[in-house]
């Protein structure tokens, strides 16, 4: 148990730990917006952003030319590449979600299929796309390319911030803010959170409960694959199984958080990332899921609705 | 406006919860459709606002056969329900609740505001709880909010359920003047009621509906001096306590 080192870089570590948390908080939202309005845990949702990383990885080598040898891009050219790879892993995932409710669970869906058996299809959607790109890519992880040279460029109270996951903080910010207004100010957003709390009174409304679904799954894809670029950019790898541990983490975030509830997974997130962070320091970092874990039964036992969650009957989103 | 209900048969698997019904709301009608729990009034007004799959029957609406359009566009065509239990949307705030009622008329904002007045002017208590979120309103509140909210989809019909289910005598008498006082506005109604003294000393026409079938269809105030509907829907002692 190293507590010197937790307190000394104390300032660095909750830096390193709202990055990690804010790409945990951006996956999680998929999870939280779906089960709102399906009341289902949408275990594909890890793919989604697994997908995502691919899609970044192809628009920097096959759009904007740039190879793993290649050295630091800087100026417009920076920004250009960075706004590329953002925008197709978005669309990327955004799009794999909407087929995967249309194919997968759609249909089960409409005939009134149980929970279990859409359950059953999602996890069978998430092994196929899986091993899909594990034979697609030989089981092999593959590197990102390091854009820009990545430093230290401040030092505030104590903590180191570098530039990349500065970067990533704040854009994951702006993503969870418009998404935030998306929910609450806009008609179709106002649609969600209607279907989330009662579906069969916004079937009254005149709210076309299909419509709602695909803008719910296209929200919940566009932030995993904003995720999914931010983890690329980080941490310059990834393979097929990147959604696993990564999906797993950001499923426990939202229930952490209150699942169904939005600002409960973006609480949930950085919760999660920070716990993660300093719980490698203390122990090392392979323990760091095992404490993560550890503090998420013991929250549940204390909350069983997690930390933002209120009971079935209350607001949800 | 003329709502016909013909024959209509509909199945809870394999429990047949109507038998058959006929019934017909005509333009500016107080209709109610008196019953026991059970006895197939919710999953009527269900079935007219299409949640329900119809199994035989037709639903004819303005001399047009409506069983096949899916419910989420029945509020187009003039049908409003405010359902049993009232639905309120629990986290949304009461101005965004009676919004709600409007999802999917492209109106300008004229046509909201005015809406809005007149649902406030029926229901001063949502003016001052505009802000406050649905679910902290009181039952008689909540259903004041899912009428007004129905109402603000200008319905050529309203189908009300159970309106005072679970409220005290007092807000019951409140709810039953407001209801009176929409028709008197030109509102059709259809109305579900277990309260069949109020019901029926409010409505036009009566239907009595007994285990999925229609028993008994006459003019609202013959019914209340029904030896049958006396002794199974009014009680003794019901006069005295309203």
């Amino acid at each position: 148990m190293d507590f010197e080192l937790l307190f000394s870089e104390f300032p660095s570590l909750t830096f390193d730990g709202i990055a990690l948390g804010a790409i945990y908080a951006l996956i999680s939202l998929g999870y939280t917006l779906v089960y709102g309005v399906l009341r289902l845990i949408n275990f594909a949702h890890s793919e989604v952003f697994m997908i995502g990383t691919f899609a970044a990885l192809l628009a920097s080598s096959d759009i904007m030319g740039i190879n793993i040898e290649d050295e630091p891009i800087s100026g417009a050219k920076l920004i250009l590449t960075i706004i590329v790879c953002l925008v197709v892993a978005m669309l990327t995932s955004g799009i794999v979600a909407v087929l995967v409710e249309l194919v997968a669970y759609r249909r089960l869906r409409n005939r009134g299929a149980s929970k279990l058996a859409t359950l059953i299809s999602a996890i069978g959607v998430s092994i196929t796309l899986v091993e899909a790109f594990r034979i697609m890519t030989d089981s092999l992880p593959r590197e990102f390319p390091r854009f820009f040279e990545k430093s230290f460029i401040a030092d505030i109270f104590g903590a180191q911030i570098r530039n990349d996951k500065l970067l990533v903080i704040f854009a994951a910010g702006v993503m969870m803010f418009v998404l935030d207004q998306f929910i609450s100010k806009t008609r179709i957003g106002k649609g969600i959170r209607a279907v989330s709390q009662d579906e069969q009174t916004s079937v009254l409304m005149g709210i076309n409960i299909n419509k709602v679904v695909t803008v719910t799954f296209l929200m919940g894809g566009l932030m995993a694959g904003a995720a999914a670029f931010f983890y690329v950019l980080v941490y310059e790898n990834t393979s097929f199984r990147v959604g696993f541990f990564l999906g797993i983490s950001a499923f426990t975030a939202a229930v952490l958080g209150g699942i169904g509830n939005i600002r409960g997974a973006l609480v949930g997130g950085f919760a999660l990332g920070l716990l993660e962070v300093y719980g490698s320091v203390l122990l090392g970092t392979a323990w760091k899921h095992v404490i993560a874990f550890t503090i998420l039964v013991l929250v549940l036992l204390l909350k069983p609705t997690g930390l933002l969650g209120e009971s079935i009957q209350q607001a949800r989103v | 406006m003329r709502l016909e209900i013909k024959n209509l048969s509909v199945y809870y698997g394999k429990i047949e919860a109507l038998k058959g019904i006929s019934l017909v709301v005509n333009q500016g009608e107080i209709v109610t459709l008196i019953g026991a729990n059970g006895a197939g009034k919710t999953t009527t007004l269900k079935t007219i606002s299409g949640l329900r799959p119809v199994t035989s029957g037709e639903i004819v609406f303005d001399g047009v056969n409506i069983n096949q359009i899916p419910a989420y566009e029945r509020a187009d065509l003039g049908i409003s329900q405010a359902p049993e239990g009232r639905g309120i949307f629990p986290g949304m705030t009461v101005l965004e609740n009676l919004e709600m009622g409007k999802y999917n008329r492209k109106t300008r904002k004229a046509e909201m505001s005015e809406d809005l007045a007149r649902v406030y002017e029926l229901f001063p208590r949502l003016k001052e709880r505009a802000t406050q979120a649905g679910g902290t309103l009181s039952g008689g509140e909540q259903q004041m909010l899912a009428i007004g909210r129905a109402l603000m989809a200008r319905p050529k019909v309203l189908l009300l359920d159970e309106p005072s289910m679970g409220l005290a005598p007092m807000m019951i008498q409140n709810i039953f003047n407001i209801i009176t006082e929409i028709n008197n506005q030109g509102v059709t109604i259809l109305l579900v009621e277990q309260n069949a003294q109020q019901a029926l000393s409010r409505a036009h026409r009566a239907y009595v509906l007994e285990i999925g079938k229609i028993t008994k269809e006459a003019k609202a105030k013959d019914l209340l001096n029904d030896p049958h509907v006396k002794s199974a829907y009014l009680g003794t002692g019901a006069h005295e306590i309203f």
